[in-house]
């Protein structure tokens, strides 16, 4: 592949496939948290980080780093605190790193400050073989820290009062997560952008969720969407010539979309398919029970009846009994979930 | 009145409030309480709503604030770290568990374990059948891989009953367990308390109908505008509930919390008490 050519892909799908790994992973328990936006705000933090590394020359992602993980302790340490206070400190302290990062990298010499963009939104071309270093650091230490915490986190990020009462270590958890989020930010800083970083953690998850049943499949399918969208979209934006992170970041959405479209059109065909299903049923109307002549069969945690080698399973809606269709006969052991329930 | 079982000797009783006053922020909602559950007790908390009830069981665990006086759980002062690391087991008053990403009834009860396990410990096997047993004594085991959201009202409190129960705990604080719980799943609730008691598990329960947990809750505290009007025989305080007490239940007052597998919570057993549901 002729992408593969260059030096700055690599590094650039290298970044984009650890950003799409790491972002979801811990984005899933910010949900859970209804803290989505958290990430959000310490990206807002991060750059006044980035800009003091550009004013001291020194590597922006360092000091980026530093700036996020500070930030992560202080909101913890607020929010622990109080509650509307709390909210406004936030406020002030992420319009505060915006406005730090904006106003200290206007001083930056000239050609320097026109970067901006490229840590808000991302950009392929930025990526340092020192940047991609650091960030395989960043991605074992997250992954690590999600797969030795994740079960106390997914406890507390549930029913934070519920771990308090039990004696759960809560502030400690919290201010983990908040520093996974900060680490997240800072790997998301060459491909996807200090702005763009909080939807790559959201919006998998988002996803994930639409089609898991429990939450460590959430986590894996979200991850899974990351990596598959942060790496496309990586190609995609190499190919259109466009920002990074907002490519990706509108393929995940597209994702999102097209996955909410699927399920409404399988729930409401399968709905068709149940009233159709309750037609059949309508047609030769019967009311089974003991010595119906129809032979009892048990499926599951219900009965069925046996008619002409298909099973019909009784069940009470609003408008009163019908027969739903469970299948052939001699297919029917499993206890199968009842897909046809309205 | 104090516990009928008392203190043992060399260690104070499970809870013990000196002239506590609890509340929110600087308004006292429990004011200049005095009460002590002895290990093993099994206390019903009763009162009309608003009285203060669920303010004394959030005090008890540190949930909300002492304003005065003391309030010691398990030997120890509330709020001084490091908390109760699973010795205490609670089922908040909030009806349904609703997180915004699925998880399963495994995944929620599981919860119940970790403050036993410290930090860094994995569920083990012996912890992942004590999640199956719980559930099974709230007659889901059907339900085990099922997220959540997708029960019932009745059938989520009864996840949260599990996850308490699934910390085997020393001190079991319940904030109206029963509410919107079906007659069977409450006999059902009854009798694991009952043989959860039998270990020397002290139990404290918020409700407004004892209904079948009469037969386990012998001591009531009535509390009345966030004081307690009444503490006293169960029988006392609800005229007509008290005609079944378990006599026959021996109480060791041990209270180093119980095994689930040691009690009579098998899947089975907890289908028959719920009527094969
Ligand atoms: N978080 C809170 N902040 C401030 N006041 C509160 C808070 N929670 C409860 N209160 C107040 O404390 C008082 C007692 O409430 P509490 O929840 O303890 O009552 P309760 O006895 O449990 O009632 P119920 O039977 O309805 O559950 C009420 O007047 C309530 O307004
Ligand atoms: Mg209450
Ligand atoms: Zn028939
Ligand atoms: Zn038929
Ligand atoms: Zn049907
Ligand atoms: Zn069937």
């Amino acid at each position: 592949m002729e992408i593969l050519e260059y030096g700055f892909m690599q590094r650039a799908l290298l970044a984009s496939l650890m950003v799409g790994l790491v972002a979801p992973a811990v984005g899933v328990f910010l949900v859970q948290r209804r803290l989505s936006l958290l990430g959000d705000g310490l990206g807002h933090v991060a750059l006044t980080g980035v800009a003091v590394g550009v004013l001291t020359a020194t590597a922006p992602v360092g000091t980026a780093l530093v700036a996020a993980v500070l930030g992560a302790v202080l909101i913890e340490l607020v929010r622990a605190r109080g509650r509307t206070s709390g909210d406004v400190a936030l406020a002030v302290l992420f319009y505060g790193g915006i406005a730090g990062g904006v106003v200290l990298l206007s001083l930056a010499p000239r050609g320097q400050a026109t970067n901006l963009d490229a840590y808000l939104f991302g950009a392929i071309t930025t990526t340092s073989t020192a940047d991609v270093t650091v960030f395989l650091v960043i991605t074992l230490i997250v992954l690590g820290v999600v797969a030795l915490l994740g079960r106390r986190l997914y406890a507390v990020s549930d029913d934070e009062e519920y771990a308090r009462a039990v004696g759960l270590p809560v502030l400690a958890l919290n201010m983990v997560l908040a520093t996974l989020v900060a680490c997240t930010v800072v790997l998301s800083m060459r491909v996807v952008g200090l702005l763009l970083i909080s939807a790559l953690m959201i919006v998998p998850s988002a996803v994930a969720q639409l089609v898991a049943r429990s939450f460590r499949t959430t986590v894996y399918l979200a991850c899974a969407i990351g990596v598959v969208v942060s790496v496309a979209g990586t190609t995609a934006s190499y190919y259109a010539g466009t920002p990074s992170g907002g490519t990706i970041v509108l393929l995940a959405i597209a994702l999102f979309l097209l996955v909410t479209a699927a399920l409404a059109v399988r729930d409401t065909s399968a709905r068709r398919r149940h009233r159709r299903r309750a037609d059949v049923h309508a047609a030769h109307p019967h009311e089974h029970g003991q010595g119906c002549g129809h032979v009892p069969v048990p499926h599951g945690d219900h009965v069925d009846y046996d008619h002409d080698g298909h099973l019909h399973a009784p069940h009470r809606t609003g408008a009163g009994l019908h027969y739903d269709e469970h299948g052939a006969h001699a297919v029917a052991t499993p206890p199968i979930e009842e897909a046809s329930r309205p | 009145m104090t516990g009928t079982q008392g203190a043992g000797p060399g260690r104070g009783p499970a809870i013990r409030l000196r002239d506590a006053s609890i509340g929110y922020g600087d308004v006292s909602i429990v004011a200049h309480v005095d009460l002590t559950v002895g290990h093993g007790e099994a206390v019903a908390v009763l009162g009309s709503n608003g009285s203060g009830k669920t303010t004394l069981a959030r005090g008890l665990l540190g949930l909300a604030a002492v304003l005065d006086g003391e309030v010691e759980v398990l030997g120890a002062p509330v709020g001084r770290l490091p908390g109760p690391r699973g010795r205490v087991g609670y089922v908040p008053q909030r009806h349904t568990v609703s997180g915004a990403v699925p998880a399963t009834v495994r995944e929620v009860v599981g919860v119940g374990r970790l403050a036993r396990l410290g930090l860094f410990r994995r569920l083990g096997p012996g912890d992942r059948s004590v999640v199956a047993d719980a559930v099974a004594a709230v007659g889901l085991s059907d339900r085990m891989n099922d997220p959540v959201a997708s029960l019932s009202g009745g059938q989520q409190r009864r996840v949260l009953v599990a996850r308490a129960l699934a910390a085997e705990p020393e001190l079991l604080i319940m904030d109206e367990p029963t509410a919107g719980v079906d007659a069977a799943s409450q006999e059902a609730l009854a009798a694991v308390l009952a043989d959860v008691s039998a270990t020397g598990t002290t139990l404290a329960v918020v409700t407004h109908e004892t209904g079948p947990l009469a037969g386990v809750l012998r001591r009531a505290v009535v509390v009345d505008h966030g004081r307690i009007s009444y503490d006293g025989p169960l029988a006392g305080a609800e005229p007509g509930t008290g005609g079944h007490h378990h006599s026959d239940d021996p109480v060791e007052p041990e209270g180093r919390g119980y095994r689930l597998d040691q009690l009579r919570v098998t899947p089975d057993a907890a289908r028959a008490r719920l009527g094969g549901s």
